[in-house]
C-alpha cells in the first residue's frame, strides 16, 4: 500500500474540483492501447458508437485531465464513457474483449440477462481477463431498452470504465423521439480509489465538509432555545451519528461528470424546436446520487432500468448508481440546463440541451445540506398510534417533531416547514392487515415483522431499525417538501418509487411466492464497514435460489444511507407492502430505514452478485452471492 | 487563581471519561433480555430467537455448491484486506518546559483486529526524557469500542524503566467522546491506570477547539521515577487546530499540567511547581 502524504491536498481550490475543465477529458492514450479502434480525440463529449453482433473492445489506459492534473485513466477502446453499444434484441452478439492493462480486468453487462459464464463477475462468473487476453462474450440479447457496462474488477469502474448499452427492440421503439441522447452520470477522482477507501478507513467522515458546527448549535439556541436546540441533537450525539453524513465521498475528492464532461465543459446535445428528445440517463457514478432536473421542461419518464413503465410526467429525479432512467422532453426554447446535483448537495454534474452549440442556459444553485430526520433514522414513528416506547432511551417529543426543521443553511421560512411525520404509523398499520389476512395465504404479502439476524448485533452494524417505514412514495432526504420550502415553483413533482409501474405485459410472473427471504442492509460508519446482515462478504454464505422458483426478498435497510440494490441475473419486481406487483427493475434503492420487498423468479442457473452499487459499500463487504440451482 | 476553570474542565472530562467506560461496558452487557421485542437501536445482544444470517445458504458456501469456481476462492473485498494508519495526535513544542511532545498511534490489520502501538513522551534538549510505548493487539467489541491487550514499556531518562501488561479499551463513546483507557499490571504488584479523552468542537468545517484531558493513577508508590501512589498526575488541555486537510492541521493551545499526592511533594521537593499551564503549538496529522 503506497499512500503519498500530500499535506495540502484538502486545501487546493475546491471549486477547480467542483467545475473541473472546460475542456477536460481523454488527453492521450498510452501506447499499449494505440491500437484501439476509437482515436483519442474522440473521447470528449458523447461517446462513439458501436454497433452490429460483433463488437471489438479494448482495456487500455489513458492519460486524462478533468480537473487541470493529468492523470492515468482505465478506458475501453479509450474513451470515457466507453464506447455507446447500440445492439439489437433478439441478436445473438459477440464481443470480443482484449485486456491490455497490466493487471486483469472484466466488463459485467449491467442488468443483462444471460448465462451466468458470461456475467463478468470475476471469482464468481469467470476468472476475469488476464492482461494480455482476449475474452469471448457471446449472448443472445432477450430484452430491449437503456443499460450500460462496466468493470467488475476493482475499482476500475471509478477510473474510467463504463459505457452505455442500447438494445433496439425489435418491434420498434413504443414512444418515436425525433433524436435520442445518451446522458451518462459519472465521478471522477484524481486520487488512487484504493488510497481515497483506506482514508475512509481511518475517518469515515474525511470528505464531509457539512458537519454540524458550534455556530449552528448557538444560532439554533437563539432561534428556538438551549431545549430545542439540544434535543435536536440528542439523538444524533448519542447514537454517535451524524446528520450531515449524505454520501461518503464529495467535491472533497470528487468531480461529477456528464457524458465524460465536467461541468465547465458543459456537454451539448443540440435539437431543433419542436422536436421530441428521448434521454437515456444512465447513473454510472461510482459513489453519487444523482437528483436530475432540467429547468422549463417536464420529464416524461417512460422506463426505468431499461424496461417500459407507464409514462409518468415528473420535473425531477432521484437516481443511485446502477439505476437509469428514460425521459421524453420536448424543448421549445433556445436553450436548457440539465442540471444533476449530488445527493449531498456539495456539487454538480451539468450540461446543456441547447438548439446550437455554445448556448447555456442559468444553472441552479445547489440546495442547501438537509439533515437527516428521524424517519431516516428510526424508520415509522408514530408515537400517539403506537403503544410502544421509543427504542432510544433518552428521546423525548420534541426531538421528534423536529425533523424538518434542521437546515443548515436556513435562507427560509421556518414557518412554511412541514413538522408533521410524513408517514408515521404506517408499519404498525400493515401489521394489522398481515392479521386481518391471516387465513389466507400469508405470503400472499410481504411479512412485517421485523427479524435481525443475530450477526447484527455486534461490531459490525452502528444502528438497528424496529419500526421500519414500507411506503415507496418518499422521494428521499433533500427531496422532500421542496415547494413548501421554497426551494422549487409550484406543483413540482419529484419521482419517487411508487410513481413507477411497468407496462402491461412488462411484469409476466404473477405467482404468489413459494418463499420469502429477509435480508438486512447493514454498516458500521466509524469502521466504515458494510454489509448484508452484519456479515461482510468474506464471512457470508450465498443465498441459495431454486430455478424457476418465485421468492419473494425483503430488503431492510438498517442504515442511514440509501443502498442502490443490483442483483445480476434475474430481474427484482417490486412490490408494495400490501403484496401489489408494480415494477421490473434491476436496481432499487432503498432507503434509510425503509423495508422493501421485491419478487424474483431466476430463470438463468450459476452463481450471480448481489450487492450495493456504491463501489465503496460494495467492496467494503456488501456483497453476497445467490446461486440458483 | 486562574486555574480553576481549567479545574472544572478536568472535572467534567474526568466525568466523561468515567461515563464513557461505564457506556462502553453497558452497550455490550446491558439488555440482555431477549423480551425486548423493540430493543434498542444499537448494540445489545442477539436475542435468542434471532434469525440465522445463514439459514438460506442451503448449505451452500462460497467455494462449495454447484457453480462454484474451483480452486480457492478469489474475490476477496475490502473486509479481507488489511490496512493502516500512522496517527499523529500531538506533536507540539510546550513554551515553558520547552519540551517537544509527541503522542503516536500506529495500526495495521483489518476493520476487527489490528496490531496498535501507541508511543507518547518529550523531548528536552535533544534528549528523550521519557516514553511510555505500547504494543497492542486491538479487537472490535461492539460497535464503537475495541478492547485492547498488550505491554508497555515505560523509559527514563534518569529513574527506573518499568514493564506492564496492559489491558483497556479505546473508541468512541456516546456524545462524540474519544476515550482511551488502559490498566496495567507490572512487576512487584504494580498497578496502573491511564485514562485519556478528546472532543472536537468545530467552528467551522475547519476550524475545530479540542478539548482534551488525560488522567494517570498508580497503585504503588514509585520514587525512583518521582511517582507517588494515586493520582499522580492529570492535564487539560485546549488544542485550536486548522485542517489545511483533514490530515494536516496545525495547532496552537494551552495546557494545564498537575501533579498531586507525593507526585506533587516529589516534585516541589526537587524545587519544581506541582503544575503548570503553559502555551503550546503542534501539528495533528495522519497517514
Amino acid at each position: 500500500m503506497n499512500r503519498p502524504f500530500s499535506p495540502l491536498a484538502g486545501s487546493l481550490s475546491r471549486r477547480r474540483f467542483v467545475q473541473g475543465l472546460a475542456v477536460g477529458g481523454v488527453l492521450a492514450t498510452t501506447p499499449a492501447s494505440l491500437l484501439a479502434r476509437e482515436s483519442a480525440q474522440t473521447a470528449l463529449g458523447s461517446a462513439p458508437v458501436l454497433s452490429g453482433t460483433d463488437i471489438h473492445l479494448e482495456i487500455g489506459q489513458s492519460l486524462v485531465n478533468f480537473t487541470g492534473v493529468t492523470r492515468m485513466a482505465t478506458t475501453i477502446n479509450g474513451s470515457i464513457p466507453a464506447p455507446t453499444l447500440r445492439l439489437r434484441e433478439g441478436d445473438d452478439v459477440t464481443i470480443r474483449v482484449t485486456n491490455r492493462l497490466s493487471v486483469p480486468t472484466s466488463i459485467h453487462w449491467h442488468g443483462i440477462l444471460l448465462p451466468f459464464e458470461m456475467d463478468g463477475v470475476p471469482g464468481i462468473s469467470f476468472k476475469g481477463i488476464a492482461p494480455g487476453e482476449t475474452f469471448v462474450y457471446r449472448f443472445k440479447l432477450r430484452q430491449s431498452g437503456t443499460y450500460w457496462y462496466h468493470s467488475h474488477s476493482g475499482f476500475q469502474e471509478m477510473t474510467g470504465m463504463y459505457g452505455a448499452l442500447i438494445i433496439e427492440p425489435r418491434s420498434g421503439e413504443r414512444h418515436e423521439a425525433d433524436q435520442d441522447f445518451v446522458v451518462q452520470l459519472s465521478d471522477w477522482t484524481d486520487e488512487d480509489p484504493m488510497h481515497v477507501f483506506s482514508k475512509l478507513k481511518v475517518q469515515g467522515d474525511i470528505f464531509n465538509f457539512n458537519q454540524p458546527t458550534f455556530f449552528d448549535f448557538t444560532r439554533d439556541v437563539s432561534d428556538k432555545g438551549l431545549k430545542a436546540a439540544l434535543s435536536k441533537r440528542q439523538m444524533w450525539n448519542q447514537m454517535r451519528m451524524n446528520p450531515t453524513d449524505l454520501a461518503d465521498l464529495s467535491t472533497a475528492t470528487l468531480t461529477y461528470l456528464m457524458n465524460g464532461t465536467a461541468p465547465a465543459g458543459n456537454w451539448t446535445g443540440v435539437f431543433k424546436k419542436g422536436e421530441r428528445l428521448r434521454l437515456r440517463f444512465i447513473n454510472a457514478a461510482s459513489n453519487s446520487f444523482y437528483d436530475v432536473r432540467i429547468p422549463g421542461l417536464k420529464l416524461t419518464v417512460v422506463q426505468a432500468d431499461g424496461q417500459d413503465v407507464e409514462p409518468v410526467s415528473v420535473d425531477e429525479f432521484r437516481f443511485g448508481p446502477g439505476e437509469t432512467y428514460d425521459v421524453l422532453v420536448r424543448p421549445d426554447d433556445e436553450a436548457y440546463t440539465i442540471f444533476a446535483q449530488s445527493m449531498d448537495r456539495t456539487g454538480y454534474a451539468r450540461g446543456t440541451l441547447a438548439t446550437r452549440q455554445g448556448l447555456s442556459a442559468p444553472v441552479p444553485t445547489l440546495d442547501p445540506v438537509e439533515w437527516l430526520t428521524m424517519q431516516d433514522m428510526m424508520g415509522a414513528m408514530n408515537h400517539e398510534g403506537m403503544g410502544h416506547d421509543m427504542p432510544m432511551a433518552g428521546m423525548d417529543r420534541s426531538s421528534m417533531n423536529m425533523d424538518h426543521s434542521n437546515m443548515d443553511h436556513s435562507k427560509m421560512d421556518h414557518s412554511k416547514m412541514d413538522h408533521s411525520m410524513m408517514h408515521g404509523g404506517m408499519a404498525m398499520d400493515h401489521s394489522m392487515h398481515g392479521m386481518q389476512h391471516g387465513s389466507q395465504n400469508p405470503l400472499a404479502k410481504p411479512s412485517t415483522s421485523v427479524n435481525h439476524a443475530r450477526t447484527e448485533y455486534g461490531p459490525s452494524v452502528d444502528m438497528r431499525v424496529d419500526m421500519p417505514r414500507t411506503n415507496l412514495d418518499d422521494p428521499g432526504i433533500g427531496l422532500r417538501d421542496l415547494v413548501k420550502k421554497g426551494l422549487r415553483p409550484q406543483g413540482h413533482k419529484v419521482l419517487t418509487l411508487a410513481d413507477l409501474k411497468s407496462l402491461d405485459g412488462v411484469l409476466d410472473d404473477h405467482r404468489v411466492p413459494e418463499k420469502e427471504l429477509e435480508l438486512h442492509l447493514t454498516g458500521n460508519m466509524e469502521r466504515y464497514s458494510w454489509s448484508f446482515d452484519g456479515l461482510e462478504f468474506g464471512r457470508s454464505t450465498p443465498v441459495s435460489l431454486k430455478h424457476s422458483q418465485r421468492v419473494r426478498i425483503i430488503l431492510q435497510n438498517d442504515t442511514m444511507m440509501t443502498h442502490p440494490m443490483h442483483l445480476h441475473g434475474m430481474w427484482s419486481e417490486l412490490e408494495t407492502d400490501q403484496g401489489e406487483l408494480r415494477v421490473r427493475r434491476h436496481t432499487i434503492p432503498v432507503q434509510p430505514a425503509q423495508r422493501i420487498s421485491f419478487l424474483t423468479t431466476p430463470h438463468d442457473l450459476g452463481r450471480w452478485a448481489w450487492h450495493c452499487h456504491l463501489l465503496f459499500h460494495m467492496d467494503a463487504g456488501m456483497f453476497r452471492e445467490v446461486v440458483v440451482s | 487563581m486562574n486555574i480553576n476553570p481549567v479545574t472544572k474542565l478536568c472535572q467534567i472530562s474526568l466525568a466523561c471519561v468515567l461515563a464513557g467506560g461505564a457506556y462502553a461496558e453497558m452497550d455490550h452487557s446491558n439488555h440482555d433480555s431477549g423480551a425486548h421485542e423493540m430493543g434498542q437501536a444499537q448494540g445489545g445482544k442477539a436475542p435468542d430467537n434471532a434469525r440465522d444470517p445463514h439459514a438460506y445458504s442451503g448449505g451452500f458456501t462460497l467455494t462449495e455448491g454447484p457453480y462454484a469456481l474451483p480452486g480457492p476462492r478469489q474475490l476477496k473485498l475490502a473486509d479481507e484486506h488489511r490496512f493502516w494508519a500512522i496517527i499523529g495526535d500531538r506533536l507540539e513544542y510546550q513554551e515553558k518546559s520547552e519540551s517537544t511532545v509527541f503522542d503516536l498511534q500506529a495500526w495495521y490489520g483489518t476493520t476487527y483486529n489490528r496490531l496498535v502501538v501507541k508511543t507518547e513522551g518529550d523531548i528536552l534538549n535533544g534528549t528523550l526524557e521519557e516514553s511510555s510505548n505500547d504494543v497492542l493487539w486491538s479487537r472490535a467489541f461492539n460497535a464503537y469500542f475495541d478492547t485492547q491487550l498488550g505491554a508497555r514499556v515505560d523509559n527514563y531518562d534518569e529513574g527506573e524503566d518499568r514493564q506492564w501488561l496492559a489491558l483497556g479499551f479505546q473508541g468512541l463513546a456516546p456524545y462524540w467522546f474519544e476515550v482511551d483507557v488502559t490498566a496495567y499490571l507490572g512487576d512487584d504488584g504494580r498497578t496502573a491506570l491511564s485514562a485519556e479523552a478528546e472532543y472536537e468542537l468545530l467552528f467551522t468545517q475547519r476550524l475545530i477547539l479540542q478539548p482534551r484531558m488525560e488522567i494517570n493513577l498508580l497503585g504503588k508508590d514509585d520514587p525512583a521515577n518521582g511517582l507517588g501512589s494515586g493520582l499522580t498526575n492529570m492535564s487539560a488541555g485546549l488544542r485550536l487546530r486548522y485542517e489545511f486537510s483533514r490530515q494536516f492541521a496545525p495547532y496552537i493551545g494551552v495546557e494545564w499540567t498537575g501533579a498531586f499526592g507525593d507526585t506533587a511533594d516529589y516534585l516541589q521537593a526537587q524545587g519544581e511547581d506541582k503544575s503548570t499551564t503553559q502555551v503550546l503549538a503542534g501539528l495533528k496529522f495522519w497517514f
